[in-house]
């Protein structure tokens, strides 16, 4: 197989020295992870080495030499490379070799087979694979650390390919620790080399974390114990409850916040995303709701609502009246039975009386109702959309009892009707055996059913068209609680640290890689650029590496 | 180094192929697409605004002539970025893996690689298209919880016409041959 070195793009610049990684021998690939300038003693060296591969359990040792001259290397100087080969032994034994300012490379790999047989060391072909380290070791492409149903031996043999590269990458990082400007014994190069990369802020934040973490969990602990009393589970409490959409949208939350705040590190990066969507949907609803009361606050709208809300109510039941005098009179040009229509009317009608009533009643008190449900908008957006979903539903009570009634009224009609429709024809449904069987009935049993299916039939249209109608009033008011919960559930569910990645740091939701041959010289070995390419929304963009399983 | 042979396809026609040698273990095949012609071009142009200007003379609005020369531009741009493939490129590295580059003709690329050691077999596969049989490359890969089966049939050189590729195929499996049984070595 041919042997392939993957070599980091920013040691390409780097003064001579030698080559640090890991040699992967199923895939006859060395992975180069840093260089160490001369002047060192190959002692520290080894010892460097060994503490990297305790700490990171992975098999760290020097690869080869690394030339970087103006011109080909002298005579004094191969023979030193040769000679650091004899200290630092390891099969296959890679010189890599550049002149300063051109693209020309050259790479030998040697088998080393002893002083003595110098000439029968065979050398192989070798391919050179450019990769970025900072976008490898931020990618995430390898597989998880533990795998909870095999041991620790099996994992790194499974790890097949290319995966097996990244996760050297990954798990080097105590190698990434110092670098050639440090005072340490050996001056390494990688990708840290021009300047340590972090912030200043996620430091602190990652260790104000701790603590914030440990207090929030209490309170939320707290208030999971209180909400999870014995009182709150009551019939008449647990049924409103559950029917107030609010209620539901603070569970949701709750438990939201106790996942995110929870001491537990997450155990895989699929775990940290969806904490840290939950963390940005939290923060963006906190703020959006904060706009919404400032805004509310400054224009004063609160007192502008609790005083057009009255008028509106009485608006929304003169218009029902007016219709139910529609209906009760001849509607759409259909003659309706007038007794039937007449006592339903009636009927909807008182019904709307009383509903006035009590909205009236309520009236002074709906201005400071309103002011604390404002209030609440500062728990988030959402918890606010889901209070106004509940007001729409406590104020269209009676449309919701209208289309009970109508639906019920309606319902035993059909049932009534398709009963003795059975009866009609001679037939009954044996409720024993569930099916329709026929059935001899007396005479006088089918007197009185066919008198009752005419009456029936001839009540149909009223009753059908009341059904009718509050249905559709019903289906209004629940498209528009609809869209209000369609509208909390996109806030509650959008991956916005998800979206927020793509745009700003894409190579961290990598879907896989992708190669680009360099120019190439006869005689030189093949150069290859390793990029990582980014999963995409669209949905005809690059496609990459395929996982195995 | 490129070759310099001329391929056919089935009917006899001429074919856009592109063989390079950057070395022993890597082959790359480049299939250029017929390239979009100016009369299908003032074809599809004319039709729509006439289909325009037809509507306008009905209802004497002038907004219609100015959605249909957004509607024109719109929708050439997004057949070329979308739909309008310039050529397509196999690049085979020997041990490491096949990628597939498609490139738009806006000059978006899109990027398959597949690693060798997923790779079963790469076979030609007959199927029946309209009144004839057409013939199309296609790699196979393995089933990780089946060791003898297989997961998927990943076609190649999807973005030109379908006739094409009988001769294609016979180059690109002879190469693909050699590099396959070279890093077979290693199973």
């Amino acid at each position: 197989m041919v042997l392939k070195a993957f070599f980091p793009t920013c040691c390409a610049s780097a003064d001579s020295g030698l080559l640090v990684g890991r040699w992967v021998p199923e895939q006859s690939s060395a992975v180069v992870l840093a260089v160490v300038h001369f002047p060192f003693i190959p002692i520290q060296v080894k010892e460097l080495l060994a503490q990297v591969q305790q700490a990171s359990q992975v098999g760290v040792t020097v690869l080869g030499t690394w030339c970087h001259r103006r011109q080909e290397p002298e005579e004094s100087l191969g023979h030193f490379l040769e000679g650091l080969g004899a200290i630092f032994s390891h099969k296959p034994w890679f010189q890599l070799c550049r002149e300063r300012g051109s693209k020309s490379w050259s790479c030998k790999a040697t088998h080393w087979q002893g002083p003595t047989s110098h000439a029968a060391s065979g050398e192989d072909q070798v391919m050179l694979i450019f990769y970025d380290q900072r976008k490898v070791l931020l990618s995430q492409l390898h597989p998880p650390a533990v795998l909870p149903d095999r041991q620790a031996g099996d994992t790194t043999a499974s790890a097949g390919g290319l995966a097996a590269v990244f996760d050297t990458v990954a798990r080097s990082e105590a190698l990434f620790q110092s670098d050639r400007f440090d005072e340490g014994p050996v001056r390494l190069s990688h990708w840290q080399s021009e300047g340590v990369e972090a912030s200043i802020l996620v430091e602190l934040a990652k260790w104000a974390a701790g603590p914030v973490c440990l207090l929030l969990a209490c309170l939320l602990s707290l208030v999971s114990a209180a909400s999870a009393c014995r009182v709150f589970k009551l019939w008449p409490l647990s049924f409103i409850w559950s029917k107030l959409s609010t209620c539901e949208q603070l569970r949701h939350r709750l438990e939201q916040l106790t996942l995110i705040f929870s001491t537990r590190k997450a155990k895989n990066p699929a775990q940290l995303m969806r904490k840290a969507n939950m963390l940005v949907s939290v923060l963006l609803d906190v703020a959006l709701g904060l706009m919404l009361l400032s805004w509310l606050h400054r224009k004063d709208l609160i007192g502008q609502l609790a005083d057009a809300l009255i008028p509106v109510a009485d608006h929304v039941a003169e218009e029902l009246q007016h219709l139910l005098q529609w209906l009760m009179g001849a509607p759409a040009g259909l003659k309706m039975n007038r007794a039937l229509d007449q006592v339903l009317g009636r009927f909807f009608l008182y019904h709307i009386h009383l509903w006035i009533s009590y909205i009236h009643l309520m009236s002074p008190f709906i201005e400071r109702i309103l002011w604390h449900v404002g209030l609440s908008a500062c728990l988030g957006l959402t918890v606010a959309l889901s209070i106004l979903s509940d007001i729409i539903a406590l104020l269209t009570f009676h449309i919701y009892c209208f289309y009970v009634y109508g639906a019920r009224l309606y319902c035993l009609k059909i049932h009534g009707l398709s009963s003795l429709w059975r009866l009609f024809r001679g037939k009954k449904w044996n409720v024993l055996r569930q099916r329709v069987d026929s059935c001899s009935y007396d005479l006088d049993q089918l007197f009185i059913g066919t008198l009752l299916f005419t009456i029936l039939v001839f009540l149909l249209p009223t009753t059908a068209l009341y059904y009718l109608v509050f249905t559709l009033l019903r289906l209004l008011v629940v498209t528009v609680q609809g869209l209000i919960h369609l509208l909390v559930d996109l806030i509650n569910s959008l991956p916005l640290y998800s979206l927020g990645l793509r745009l700003c740091r894409p190579y961290r939701l990598a879907a896989g890689v992708k190669f680009r041959v360099l120019e190439h010289e006869t005689g030189r070995p093949l150069r290859l650029l390793m990029q990582v390419s980014i999963a995409c929304i669209l949905p005809c963009s690059s496609k990459g590496l395929r996982e195995p399983g | 180094m490129e070759d310099e042979q001329s391929f056919s396809d089935i009917c006899g026609g001429r074919l856009a192929l592109q063989r390079r040698c950057y070395s022993p273990s890597c082959l790359e095949f480049c299939l250029s697409c017929p390239r979009i012609t100016l009369r299908s071009l003032t074809a599809v142009t004319c039709t729509v605004w006439l289909a325009a200007y037809g509507l306008f003379t009905l209802c004497e609005n002038s907004m219609i002539l100015s959605a249909a020369i957004f509607i024109t531009l719109l929708g050439l741009l997004g057949y070329l970025h979308f739909v309008k493939i310039d050529h397509e490129t196999l690049l085979i590295i020997d041990s490491l893996g096949i990628q597939m580059t498609s490139s738009y003709a806006s000059g978006k690329e899109s990027t398959t690689f597949i690693e060798m050691g997923e790779v079963k077999d790469v076979v030609i596969n007959e199927a029946i298209y309209m009144q004839k049989v057409i013939y199309y490359l296609c790699i196979l890969l393995k089933d990780p919880v089946e060791p003898h089966g297989i997961s998927q049939v990943v076609p190649l050189f999807q973005g030109g016409r379908r006739q094409d590729h009988l001769c294609i195929q016979q180059k690109v499996s002879l190469g693909d041959g050699g590099i396959l049984a070279s890093s077979g070595r290693q199973k």
